[in-house]
């Protein structure tokens, strides 16, 4: 089954209305401030043009994976994506929101059930850290609960806009180039960590402005894992994405993190979510929120240029959460 | 340290040495055949599960996951929807969302409608089906389950803590000895003992000298609150709720502080002998939130002087840190980190935590292995219980304000049980009438 195709659920949005920028005072196309409301926090979305690029890596790469090829074409629309991982102060205003309900089955829009041990394992919380320890779904609520927040439709990135977004333009296996000697000056890694997260944005950015998208957490994009999804990518593709599948593994994510060494910070390199992210759950079912080992995890925001309405807005919600 | 915390693609190496123990398997094969076929023995171990919430759900996985023929034939709770819920989740046709593999347990799972018990009374004709018990029911109760499973001659997985009050504490002892006569197997649910990096680090605990001091920590954000349903009867909303009644979980300090209080206790080779200490509730107060506190610090002493620091908070949005830590005369260890360090800070041990296990499926590899093997090699419960009357002396410490001895209290024949179990009899502690309930106050509170 061909798992990548342009439909279902983005082509809603592009008959959807164009946003107002006045409304939320984006200005067009060009980096923005959010502001959580309620909160004295922001954060900088800034924007990644319409474009194409060779996804995947060469056969000749170094440290490759069968998964990475054959590269392909892949046209991209234009989306805004946060500068920065999504940091644990911002995550810990919806977490804390005493307005919405906790752990709920019903509710459309819930928070995370408490952790049960701290699983910032003491690597740092308030004042820049990236969230981290957390589940797919979980980044997904924060988006569907910041979208109630603001008006402005966010959502993760797609493993394509993902990997676009990371080359700025650049056709290396970093964006920087291909050497690995100069890794630390742009991420962290297993050889400059400490075997810990950092606060975000200390290293240096890619062209586009983002930071950390190599190391520091490895970030979740919004698709279920393929192997064989470059294989079956139509030529030309445009926008592709993995068909939503409910089950919980694995699904992709990218970047790579602290504990990482240099060959898994390669941009085409795909890491698979996988159930041992959380067998020190000592309970079944097992927490759909947060992760036991995935200590690594956290992600980014990416928000589409050609906004949704509410109702396609909420109809991805409900297609991905599943409520 | 680690190369890939989250990449786990099998390395070349890996997959040889699944390949080896493939072989391996290969040939011992028509060994246990054989075995079986001379003997001609149903080798079968059956398995009874009291208490069907998250954790009895996956202690029970746990438990059917272990490589021996093992079935779960019984299930017991007090609520037939908690059963319900966790049978279907035990009999899912696909387990790969828990365990990486799709197989499922089902072929594991025997338990006919009429093996299936409710209410307060049920696990006695529970456990009169099994050879082993599983008991993952609120805390309260474990010191009349356990003495039962004993008695009936049963082995025993049973979670933390092992009672709520001294009183429970006395019969879990009493069963535990019972236990040791029968030769019957019991461990108990204080996972760090089977846990690689514990282990490593206990067998180096001589780097470090006398322990002389100690810190332990669960601070962290709390619990689920389950709210009063309409038509529950206070019985029904205490059990439902249960976290926030000290009769059924002891209070934090005893449900989850244990842990770390237990880990001191394995390090320094023995218990208390008095504590004293000071807590309250700042945030949690409300009326689903029943009586205990939210925070804990309790001064421990030990026989030979020497101190544990202990502290434990439910209070969202402060410092987390779940840990323990031991100062010797010559270095400390640091549990979280799971290193050894001398005086000056130079490391002198560094467990690698690539080897971590997970330790709540070792503890059911490890006891039913010896089951199978008809060996006796577990009697977890007389340090459970002590670990329990641990963190139940700093809970009477932080309640009353006063120091409480170790002999004191164990012998005080404290009992917060209800006299009856039954859906309409009087819980020990009643809500006033606009719904709030009964809390400790230092200062006035005591026990003596």
């Amino acid at each position: 089954m061909n798992n990548r195709s342009f439909a279902a659920i983005f082509s809603p949005f592009l008959l959807g209305t164009v946003f107002s920028f006045a409304q939320n005072k984006i200005s067009p196309f060009k980096p923005y401030e959010q502001t959580i409301p309620g909160s004295g926090l922001n954060f900088k979305m800034v924007p990644v043009p319409a474009g194409s690029f060779m996804m995947g890596s060469l056969a000749t790469e170094k440290n490759r994976n069968q998964d990475e090829g054959p590269p392909k074409k892949v046209y991209v629309s234009a989306f805004w994506m946060s500068a920065y991982e999504v940091t644990r102060d911002a995550f810990d205003l919806f977490y804390n929101d005493q307005n919405i309900s906790q752990n709920s089955d019903v509710d459309a829009v819930t928070r995370p059930s408490a952790q049960y041990v701290d699983l910032t394992w003491g690597m740092g919380k308030e004042r820049g850290y990236p969230v981290n320890s957390l589940s797919q779904m979980a980044a997904l609520m924060y988006c569907r609960w910041l979208f109630t927040k603001t008006g402005v439709f966010y959502r993760l990135p797609t493993e394509a806009e993902w990997e676009y977004a990371c080359h700025a333009g650049s056709n290396t296996q970093y964006y920087y180039g291909n050497d690995v000697s100069q890794l630390s000056k742009y991420a962290w890694y297993i050889d400059n960590s400490e075997n810990k997260y950092h606060q975000v944005g200390q290293k240096l950015p890619n062209a586009w402005g983002l930071y950390d998208m190599l190391g520091n957490v490895s970030e979740w994009t919004l698709d279920h894992y393929n192997e064989k999804m470059l294989e079956q990518l139509s030529v030309k593709a445009k926008d592709p994405f993995a068909a939503v599948v409910s089950s919980k593994y694995p699904k992709v994510l990218k970047g790579g993190g602290y504990g990482d060494d240099a060959a898994h910070l390669r941009i085409a390199n795909r890491i698979k979510s996988d159930p041992s992210w959380n067998k020190r759950d000592p309970q079944i079912p097992k927490s759909k929120w947060w992760l036991t080992e995935g200590m690594q995890v956290g992600f980014r925001l990416v928000s589409p240029v050609t906004q949704p309405t509410p109702e396609q807005a909420n109809a991805f919600y409900k297609k991905y959460i599943g409520k | 340290m680690k190369k890939s915390l989250i990449n786990h693609r099998a390395s070349r190496r890996e997959f040889v040495k699944q390949t080896g123990l493939l072989a391996g398997g290969l040939v011992a094969a028509p060994l246990l055949a054989d075995a079986n076929f001379f003997t001609n023995v149903d080798d079968t171990i059956k398995i009874a599960l009291i208490g069907c919430g998250g954790r009895g759900t996956g202690a029970a996985a746990q438990a059917l996951s272990t490589k021996h023929n093992v079935k779960l034939v019984a299930m017991c709770d007090a609520f037939r929807d908690n059963l319900d819920n966790c049978y279907s989740a035990l009999n899912a046709d696909d387990w790969s969302d828990i365990t990486g593999r799709s197989e499922s347990l089902k072929k594991k799972i025997e338990v006919p409608e009429a093996n299936k018990f409710t209410g307060f009374d049920g696990y006695k004709k529970a456990m009169a089906l099994a050879d082993v018990v599983i008991l993952t029911t609120p805390p309260g109760f474990r010191p009349i389950h356990f003495e039962e499973a004993i008695d009936q001659g049963k082995h025993v997985f049973m979670e933390k803590p092992v009672a709520t009050d001294p009183a429970g504490i006395q019969k879990v002892l009493a069963s535990a000895a019972k236990a040791k006569q029968k030769k019957l197997n019991v461990v108990v649910g204080l996972q760090r003992h089977y846990q690689n990096s514990y282990r490593e680090l206990f067998k180096r605990k001589d780097l470090i000298g006398d322990i002389t001091s100690a810190q332990a920590w669960w601070n962290n954000d709390g619990v689920w609150v389950r709210a009063r349903k309409a038509g529950q009867t206070e019985m029904e909303y205490q059990m439902r709720n249960w976290y926030y009644f000290v009769w059924l979980c002891g209070d934090h300090i005893t449900e989850q502080h244990i842990h770390n209080l237990d880990v001191v206790n394995w390090f320094k080779g023995g218990y208390p002998v008095k504590a004293q200490g000071m807590g309250g509730r700042e945030v949690r107060k409300g009326k689903d939130n029943g009586e205990i506190f939210d925070h804990h610090y309790v001064e421990f002493e030990y026989a030979d002087g020497s101190i544990l620091n202990s502290q434990c908070r439910h209070i969202p949005g402060t410092m987390s840190r779940v840990d323990e830590l031991l100062i010797g005369t010559k270095g400390k260890i640091r549990c979280g980190k799971a290193d050894i360090t001398d005086g000056k800070g130079n490391v002198l041990y560094q467990y690698d935590k690539k080897s971590e296990n997970d330790p709540y499926q070792t503890e059911h590899d490890e006891l039913f292995e010896a089951i199978a093997k008809s060996e006796y090699k577990f009697a977890d419960a007389e340090n459970g219980a002590k670990s329990t009357m641990t963190s139940i002396l700093g809970r009477m410490a932080t309640y009353s304000g006063q120091l409480i001895e170790w002999d004191k209290a164990i012998n005080s024949g404290l009992n917060l049980q209800p006299k009856l179990y039954a859906w309409e009899a009087a819980p020990s502690t009643l809500p006033n009438a606009e719904g709030f309930y009964p809390v400790a106050v230092p200062g006035v509170t005591r026990f003596s």
